[in-house]
């Protein structure tokens, strides 16, 4: 009994962990399994057959590039802008500073729906026909809003002192700015680029709002094909998505670690 | 989210060029006043119009177009408030001890644990929303494992259960209320985890030895000193969560039934499908609406009952 007490908290924890694993490890159990009929759900047999043709099913692979594509447009554009107004935030004291702060919060505080529809609703009052060019318009931005909070925690985080130590040592602030400022917030502009491109690449509600019938994004495959059978196709990507997380996040955070051990 | 992780200090020396943080500010402030503020605005406008979509809208501020809305949409906007909100508290419930394991006792696992659960966020929400259904299923991996273990009079109690709680049919997991809000809280329990993690991790445990130091049990230690301190963490984390969850329709549709459609699918559905666009409008007005009420109640009375 008292071993479960002084564990508890550990036990809770590692049950909770599982709970937000099993669905990817369902994820990846499935995409070796060879299913009968188009449903994917009781497991038949082994089969390497989805890793080995993931495009087999039509339309799965151009609605992956379609989302890469939107997702890379959208993510570095917002970084972009995001970065620029987390400087002007993060640094400078100017009138309506409150305001952008509220401005800047309020997409963040807005369910997808209200926001997709919102958004169509403008591109029916201006008779704009949705497209490619409306989905990347609206990813751009409900990315903004998390460039920013993401940037601007980076740059509160750093110490003044730096750039000051720079000026001392007779750097420009344009010098100082570039060889000390830049390198130290980069992190958190590589954190926002990674969140918003994540955000893009999964969004199925703002999309659906904005996209055409021959605009179909990777959530918008999926979500078709759930109401006749997903193919096994969708398992494999969405494994190699996770793994390719998993790694690339642990990459980063090792790393980041080493560095940290490096400077202790 | 909270203005203590923006506590930005004033820089030391006065800018003089006062225009750059307004050109700084220029490309991304316009990019949302032109496609959030003014697309809001339509909404609004949108939503007091009358007409069709092959004779065109004119504004006659019908306001009875939100009388209709709401007498008709009415439990399916009371649904997702109510399946939002449990969402939120069972989040809490398990996202607290997850973080507090992460910040305090994981050790080594630290980083790992914390990319296991960011990690979920780069997978696709809808694969993982539907691997549900395979779990949760007839004769899917839970009946199947649970029978395996002789344990299925177990499951079956609690679908009994369930049925009795009005959160289930009484024979079956998947397409029942439990399903959609167990959704809910699974895809949101990250955006839970991650505030209350940077809240936690940053608790002096020290606090909790001085506590018992002071005659506190465990339990009037947690309450007083740790609870109060951790609110900011809490109140972002519970925010996170239960604005997103309530204009969700994925998990309804995808783990539910005729019986537990949120309002986000009605919105969708009158938008893309019927094309009567001012009602649609209407419910998205009014959700905007019910929500902001229910956040800044929310946020007066964590800010001032229990933060000071």
């Amino acid at each position: 009994m008292s071993w479960l007490r002084r564990h508890a908290v550990r036990i809770v924890g590692l049950l909770v962990m599982a709970y937000i694993l099993l669905p990817n490890l369902v994820v990846l159990a499935y995409s070796f399994n060879k299913p009968k009929g188009r449903l994917n759900i009781t497991w038949q047999e082994f089969s390497l057959d989805a890793w080995l043709n993931p495009c087999n099913s039509p339309g799965i692979c151009s609605s992956v590039g379609l989302s890469l594509k939107i997702g890379i447009i959208a993510s570095l554009t917002a970084t972009v802008l995001g970065t620029l107004v987390a400087f002007a935030l993060g640094r400078h004291r100017f009138r309506g500073r409150a305001g952008t702060n509220v401005l800047i919060f309020m997409p963040m505080a807005t369910p997808e729906v209200v926001m997709g529809s919102s958004l169509l609703t403008l591109f029916i009052a201006l008779g704009v026909g949705t497209g490619q060019t409306t989905i990347l318009i609206a990813h751009i931005m409900f990315c903004l809003s998390f460039v920013v909070v993401t940037v601007k925690a980076r740059i509160a985080s750093l110490d003044p002192r730096l750039e000051e130590a720079a000026a001392d040592l007779y750097a420009s602030p344009a010098q100082a700015f570039r060889r000390v400022t830049l390198p130290l917030v980069a992190p958190g502009i590589a954190a926002g680029a990674l969140l918003a491109f994540s955000l893009s690449f999964d969004d199925y509600i703002i999309t659906n709002f904005n996209a055409s019938p021959s605009s179909v994004t990777f959530p918008m495959y999926i979500w078709g094909a759930a109401q006749r059978g997903v193919p096994v196709q969708v398992n494999v990507i969405g494994s190699v998505l996770f793994l390719a997380a998993v790694a690339f996040v642990g990459i980063g955070q090792l790393l980041a670690s080493g560095r940290q051990r490096a400077r202790a | 989210m909270s203005d203590a992780a923006v506590a930005v200090p004033p820089p030391r020396r006065r800018v003089r060029r006062n225009w750059v943080p307004y050109a700084l500010l220029a490309p991304g402030l316009l990019w949302l006043v032109v496609f959030f503020v003014v697309p809001t605005v339509s909404l609004v406008s949108q939503s007091l119009q009358t007409g069709d979509v092959f004779n065109g809208y004119t504004l006659t501020w019908n306001v009875q177009t939100y009388v209709d809305a709401l007498g008709t949409y009415w439990p399916q906007l009371l649904r997702s408030l109510v399946y939002a909100g449990l969402a939120t508290v069972f989040t809490l419930l398990l996202g607290y001890p997850l973080a507090w394991f992460i910040a305090h006792r994981s050790g080594r696992l630290k980083n790992v644990l914390l990319v296991l659960v960011i990690a979920p966020f780069f997978t696709s929400f809808l694969i993982r929303t539907l691997a549900w259904q395979t779990i949760l299923g007839n004769g899917g991996l839970l009946e199947t494992t649970m029978g395996a273990l002789h344990l299925t009079w177990l499951l079956h109690g609690f679908e009994s259960f369930l049925g009795l709680v009005n959160l289930g049919t009484g024979n079956q997991l998947l397409y029942t209320p439990f399903a959609v809000v167990a959704g809910l809280t699974y895809n949101f329990l990250p955006f839970m985890v991650l505030p209350l993690y940077a809240n936690i991790e940053r608790l002096d445990l020290r606090l909790v030895e001085a506590a018992s130091d002071l005659y506190a049990t465990p339990a009037s230690a947690f309450r007083r000193v740790i609870w109060p301190l951790s609110l900011p963490g809490v109140v972002a984390g519970t925010l996170l969560t239960f604005i997103p969850a309530t204009g969700d329709y994925i998990n309804s549709v995808l783990l539910g039934s005729t019986q537990t459609v949120m309002i986000g699918q009605v919105i969708d559905s009158q938008f893309l499908r019927v094309l009567n666009y001012p009602l649609a409008a209407a419910l998205s007005v009014a959700l905007m609406a019910l929500i902001i009420t229910f956040v800044t109640v929310y946020v007066r009375r964590a800010g001032t009952e229990e933060l000071v």
